[in-house]
């Protein structure tokens, strides 16, 4: 026999933690084969459809009906043209974006409010590559998303043909998988592939680039396909033994810290998660991709960790001796400089993508699967372990944490230049809207502090390019959201930068009737980036004014920019008008509005963890760093 | 850094190729060599996989290389649990002077002529790199002219196969 040692995502992870022996792999293949055996992999209803003689477009169509679909983003072209004929016929909801990109987050904002998979379409060549962005973004914020894209005929792949361009090959680096369709038979297994690679396992875009000829070529199609992916068995029970160890670490820690992150806004584990945190009394962050997924308002909440997280969250992680890590990944922006994050936490990680696990930070227990399952056996052992041996004791550390959450709150000071702060504008927001709303962010100053002054109280409320970054995502993150949650008040909490990027989906927004509500918040500037140089580059200001504010040519005029596309406008200068025009904007409901919410360009982000410097550095203004006079 | 095989089950599909080589290079690790051909299933290829790595990085590149969807299963092969195989065509200066020195070296080496002219020939050889790496040394003073190498092949010893066990599971 062969000598080797195979090398699975579960024995990994057992590895690294120093397990002497593997764990009993028969067992895992049983129950992953009994799991699969109850659940078919392919999406939706799972009708049957007798073999039926369609051409390959209709078979396109005729996938995402029996996927389940009801919502669609795109823009046709000539390579997906024959796709867009039968589309035409189907009970489907097709959005016709303004741009591409406009498609792509779209279904990434629809994703991540409704937990479905979002679909996008576009044409070969630059259709397909004004997609590149968003799927970048939702591969970096794990969204599951199928991009339907044309391709040139297969004749002529390859040979520079117009709109050609290798978009299977683009998108490598950031899609979770991609197919090249050539063979119209080949379409409903692809398309079920796509969806359910995209869904399940840790959520990803997916690509199927579909041949023109593939399209117009006759097949036969019938459903349920068979889904044929031998490389894909993703982990969805965490490993016992593994749990339990994790229960062990809980009942010893006397600062235990639990480490929320987007995985479990994605696998809905947001009751399971509330469950484990009362019973273990440790306190809760939320990461910037988990705002909501436990309330705010809940006492163990102590905040949202990272580079512009609280005093009391950056804290309890660094002084913490256990980090109770649930679907997150140490990503930099959490973390700082790795070396001195959390130096005396042990640490438990539990994600569903095992290459996440000893990525950044070794895990002392490793635990793959998925937090759905993971967390309400984490809480049973836990139950158990508090039994035999007692529930620890956490008050000092309690204390400490509390002291902190009451010195350091998040606050702002008022700008020296009379202006409006934007911190007051989106706090009013989120105040005047309340929990049931969804706010939408784009990249930047602003979105951070709709992160820190929005109250969420819970999952799936909270939308915004988190590991991406993309200026841009707002406007048409929240068109699809509206779309996906059309009774819900949706909110796009916008820069007068990222505004500009990606505003032209105000037209799509008008016409299908989608009333979004866009706030600017206009400093007249790329904020961030200016905060920046004004901390680091001497006040430089190289090439962040974009005179959109006050005082300045006001171009474009975002009133009459929004007046144009069709929108409900207002301009907001003074503090007074600030709740009045809020309350309007919600009381207009038949047409998308945009408000010129015009604000200081001084204002700054704090707390701040300066780039490259320890969370310890942590300042809650300009070279102000809290005193540690409690730290042990 | 150690040098590890990594024994690459894949399913040979259009572009799995580029998917490995392009996990390799965006992840920043090094692949020392890379050798892939068709196996005994229909529809599988095996990729022999060389690394060079620390023990953090070299799980994190197995890691990652699961994730890749065309990928069925990955093992490890050490160097004593497996066979492990390089070839070589080297061609060599030899005129009517030399060539008996050189062909008297190749066979040294359990290395065969493949191809001879007035002034070269090309030599074969099989075997385990460093075997590869004394042939050279000894062809280099009579003048190398061309080297062409494989990628480490591996397979590990008994009778168990790889792609059965990877079936079994799947």
């Amino acid at each position: 026999m062969s000598k080797g040692s195979p090398i699975s995502p579960s024995l990994m992870a057992t590895k690294s933690a120093g397990a002497p022996k593997a764990p009993d792999r028969a067992d895992r293949t049983a129950d992953a084969v009994v799991e699969l055996a109850a659940v078919s992999p392919v999406l939706g209803p799972n009708n049957v459809v007798p073999p039926t003689v369609m051409t390959g477009s209709e078979a396109i169509v005729r996938s995402l009906e029996e996927l389940g679909v009801d919502d669609i983003f795109g823009l046709p072209g000539g390579a997906i043209l024959p796709t867009y004929d039968p589309l035409m016929a189907s009970n489907m909801n097709h959005v016709l974006v303004r741009h591409e990109q406009g498609a792509g987050h779209a279904a990434q904002g629809y994703a991540m409010v409704t937990g479905r998979v979002g679909v996008c379409i576009a044409t070969s060549g630059p259709g397909a590559t004004n997609l590149v962005t968003a799927i970048m973004d939702a591969h970096m914020d794990s969204v599951p998303l199928v991009a339907i894209t044309g391709q040139v005929s297969s004749g002529v792949i390859g040979t520079d043909a117009f709109q050609e361009a290798d978009i299977v090959g683009i998108t490598m680096p950031i899609t979770k998988h991609s197919f090249l369709v050539t063979d119209p038979n080949d379409i409903p297994h692809v398309m079920a592939e796509a969806f359910h690679l995209a869904s399940t396992g840790r959520p990803g875009p997916v690509l199927v680039d579909v041949a023109k000829d593939a399209q117009q070529g006759q097949m036969t199609f019938s459903w349920p396909p068979k889904i044929d992916l031998p490389g894909y068995r993703p982990v969805t029970r965490g490993h016992n033994k593994q749990v339990r160890e994790a229960a062990k670490l809980i009942a010893a820690a006397t600062k235990p810290v639990l480490y929320v992150g987007g995985g479990v806004v994605k696998a809905h584990a947001s009751a399971e998660l509330r469950e484990l945190a009362e019973l273990t009394g440790a306190p809760v962050v939320t990461t910037l991709m988990a705002r909501g997924v436990f309330p705010d308002s809940h006492p163990q909440h102590v905040g949202m960790p990272g580079m512009h997280g609280t005093v009391s969250a950056v804290t309890a992680l660094q002084q913490s001796d256990l980090l109770i890590t649930l679907g997150a990944r140490f990503d930099d922006r959490v973390t700082g400089i790795l070396k001195s994050f959390a130096p005396n936490a042990k640490v438990i990680h539990a994600d569903i993508d095992p290459a996440e696990i000893s990525k950044n930070r070794t895990a002392d227990v490793p635990i793959v699967g998925s937090v759905k399952e993971i967390i309400p056996e984490l809480t049973e052992a836990v139950r158990l372990q508090f039994e035999a041996a007692g529930t620890p004791d956490l008050t000092t550390w309690w204390a400490f944490l509390n002291n902190l959450k009451e010195t350091y709150p998040l606050g702002w000071t008022e700008p020296e230049d009379g202006l409006t702060a934007p911190q007051r504008v989106i706090e009013r927001i989120g105040a005047l809207t309340g929990p049931e709303g969804i706010y939408v962010a784009g990249v930047g100053q602003h979105q951070m502090w709709a992160a820190q002054f929005i109250k969420y109280e819970r999952p799936h409320a909270w939308l915004n390019s988190g590991g991406a970054g993309t200026m841009g995502y707002a406007v048409p993150a929240a068109m699809g959201a509206k779309v996906g949650e059309p009774d819900r008040v949706v909110w796009a909490i916008d820069g007068d930068g990222c505004f500009q990027m990606t505003n032209q989906e105000l037209a799509t927004c008008a016409i299908n009737k989608i009333p979004i509500k866009v706030a600017i918040i206009n400093n007249s500037s790329l904020g961030m980036v200016r905060q920046w140089q004004t901390l680091f580059y001497e006040g430089r200001y190289s090439n962040t004014d974009l005179n959109t504010g006050h005082e300045t040519v006001r171009i474009p005029d975002f009133v009459k920019l929004g007046e144009a596309y069709g929108c409900a406008s207002f301009r907001c200068e003074r503090d007074e008008d600030i709740d009045a025009t809020i309350q309007k904007a919600l009381e207009i409901n038949d047409r998308p509005v945009v408000i010129d919410f015009v604000v200081s360009p001084d204002s700054m982000v704090w707390p701040m963890v300066p780039a490259g410097v320890s969370n310890d550095q942590i300042q809650v203004a300009r070279n102000m760093t809290p005193e540690w006079e409690e730290e042990d | 850094m150690s040098r590890h095989t990594l024994s690459v089950l894949v399913e040979d599909k259009p572009g799995v190729l580029t998917r490995v080589a392009s996990l390799f290079a965006r992840r920043a690790f090094n692949i020392n060599s890379l050798a892939v051909g068709p196996t005994e299933v229909p529809g599988m290829s095996r990729m022999t996989v060389v690394v060079d790595a620390d023990g953090d990085l070299i799980e994190q590149v197995t890691k990652q290389l699961n994730k890749l969807i065309n990928v069925i299963k990955i093992v490890e092969l050490t160097s004593e649990s497996s066979v492990q195989r390089d070839h070589i065509l080297v061609k060599v200066r030899a005129d009517a002077a030399t060539r008996l020195q050189v062909t008297q070296a190749a066979d040294l080496f359990r290395a065969s002529v493949v191809d001879v002219s007035t002034d070269s020939v090309v030599i074969e050889a099989t075997g385990h790199p460093e075997k590869l790496t004394a042939l050279l040394s000894v062809l280099e003073p009579f003048g190398i002219r061309e080297i062409v190498q494989s990628g480490t092949l591996a397979v590990g010893r008994g009778s168990r196969s790889m792609s059965d066990r990877a079936l079994r599971s799947a």
